[in-house]
């Protein structure tokens, strides 16, 4: 569980900073998206790099799973409930509702991955502009709302989840202990200012391309120039 | 009664108006519970005229007492000691293992914790591992088989070696105290919304861990002793509530120095197979 939320996280704040290009314009987001299939490409071919990593993600994404199941099934055949009720004390909501916000996360994960990178669900999709897609997405109010909704769903997650880390993998000691509860309040917090950031611009207007692909525009104008240069019969 | 506990006299000058009922009149919604397969229910009691010096137990008592002069059959609940060190004691009161009073067991919770007129839910300890005897009593045999499956140590047997012949450093001996503060009530596992038993398991493998003499055991001991637990109980996700119910207050910290230890024993457990 603490193993795999760790790469996880790793996952999380990387892809949150690099979200930020969207501030930069579209092109750099494109540019961006590039570096990422360019990774290593100095030593072994194009996407190599970026399917070793997503491999890990998947992985460490199937077995964080496989543990909240397992654990879950584990817990359930061995409680029972107060028939009276009963009060909590130290147990907060977030720690409470893990098993709430998970699957919330994983659905939107599921969406997410339909929306920008297949583009099932974009009304407008452009292989290659993300920036475009973003904004052709986060323009609908009610996936703006549902991308509020996960954020929040997953800050939550890992409010409890990033202290619950160092528990777990036994990173305890005294003198350290008020800084683990600072560093995964900390931790949410920058999570969710930078994700929630991104629907709440789209929709006042700040991250918007007005309908068109930037992107796509620039690559055909570059085509329709590199297609004039070239000798006729094609570049050998 | 304690020296720190006040008479009734004092306890009307703390701030009780003089003219204040000197006795409460509570009601009590217990559980009952014919035996292990009967179903249970609540049945609500009337307890008038309880002395606020009353521990919840001489509470439990007298209102037995008239139960038994009416006929009935007197609410079963178990007790020992009576001053809050042994840990036969525990009962789920208005939610809360042990009552309302952090760091106290249910004998020495005393009735001026509560008010005239309260009613007050008194539930077993509910675990899937702590099956209901009768009424109020559990079976915490499943707490035992942990303690069997490495909570000792080996020494030499034979004339008793001189006293502090193995040093031990202060922090040690202070830290491994605090561990066996434990007196194995089970309040941390009526408190889990997991039904875990980690605290427990947590406080009596790091009290020998932590010291000289549990040396020799401690890679067994942690993976024997964890393995045990997770056949009986549930799993541990962190929520914290075993330290607010604990009565002794022994701390999480011992859960992760634990969890730290059993990653160790996993890797050196095999490594001592792997030389037989």
């Amino acid at each position: 569980m603490a193993l795999t939320g760790l790469a996880l996280l790793g996952f999380v704040l990387v892809h949150m900073l690099g979200n930020l290009h969207l501030y930069e314009g579209p092109w750099e987001t494109h540019e961006y998206a590039e570096t990422l299939r360019d990774l290593g490409t100095e030593v072994i071919p194009r996407t190599w790099v970026l399917w070793a990593l997503r491999a890990g993600l998947i992985a460490a994404f199937a077995l964080h799973i496989h543990s909240a199941y397992s654990l879950t099934r584990m817990s359930r055949s061995a409680d029972r409930r107060y028939a009276g009720g009963r009060d909590y004390i130290a147990a907060d909501y977030a720690s409470r509702t893990m098993r709430w916000t998970g699957p919330i996360v994983g659905l939107f994960v599921v969406y997410h991955l339909a929306d920008l990178t297949w583009g099932h669900f974009n009304p407008d999709y452009v292989r290659g502009d993300p920036y475009h897609n973003v904004v052709a997405s986060l323009s609908s109010l009610p996936v703006a709302i549902w991308y509020l909704v996960a954020n929040v769903a997953l800050a939550t997650h890992i409010y409890h989840g990033a202290w619950s880390m160092f528990q777990s993998l036994g990173i305890n000691s005294p003198r350290w202990n008020p800084l683990r509860r600072r560093l995964a309040q900390g931790f949410a917090a920058v999570i969710l200012i930078g994700n929630l950031s991104f629907p709440i611009l789209v929709q006042v207007g700040v991250i918007d391309d007005g309908g068109r692909s930037v992107v796509r525009e620039r690559l055909e104008a570059d085509h329709a120039v590199g297609d004039a240069l070239a000798p006729p019969g094609g570049a050998p | 009664m304690s020296p720190t506990e006040p008479s009734g006299a004092a306890h009307g000058a703390q701030g009780e108006p003089p003219d204040g009922p000197a006795t409460l009149n509570l009601r009590l919604r217990v559980w009952r519970q014919d035996g292990p397969e009967a179903p249970g229910r609540f049945e609500t009691y009337e307890a008038a005229g309880i002395s606020p010096d009353a521990s919840f137990l001489e509470m439990l008592d007298v209102l037995n007492e008239r139960l038994t002069l009416d006929g009935q059959e007197p609410i079963v609940f178990e007790s020992d000691c009576r001053e809050g060190i042994c840990g036969t004691c525990g009962l789920m009161i208005d939610g809360r293992a042990h009552g309302p009073q952090k760091g106290t067991a249910t004998c020495q919770l005393h009735m001026r914790q509560f008010s005239d007129g309260d009613l007050i839910t008194v539930e077993p300890w509910r675990a899937g591992a702590f099956e209901v005897i009768r009424d109020l009593a559990v079976d915490r045999t499943a707490l035992d088989e942990i303690i069997a499956a490495g909570g000792y140590i080996s020494v030499n047997v034979g004339a008793a070696p001189d006293a502090n012949l193995v040093a031990v450093p202060k922090e040690a001996a202070e830290c491994a105290f605090d561990a066996a503060a434990c007196i194995g009530c089970g309040a941390c596992v009526a408190a889990c919304p997991n039904s875990a038993a980690q605290l427990f398991t947590a406080a009596k493998v790091q009290h020998l861990n932590l010291l000289p003499q549990g040396q020799p055991e401690r890679w067994a001991r942690t993976e024997a002793m964890v393995e045990t637990m997770e056949q009986f109980f549930g799993s541990c996700t962190n929520h914290g509530e075993c330290e607010e119910a604990c009565p002794k207050e022994i701390s999480i910290d011992f859960i992760a120095w634990t969890n730290r230890d059993y990653v160790r024993a996993k890797l050196k457990n095999r490594k001592l197979a792997g030389q037989s």
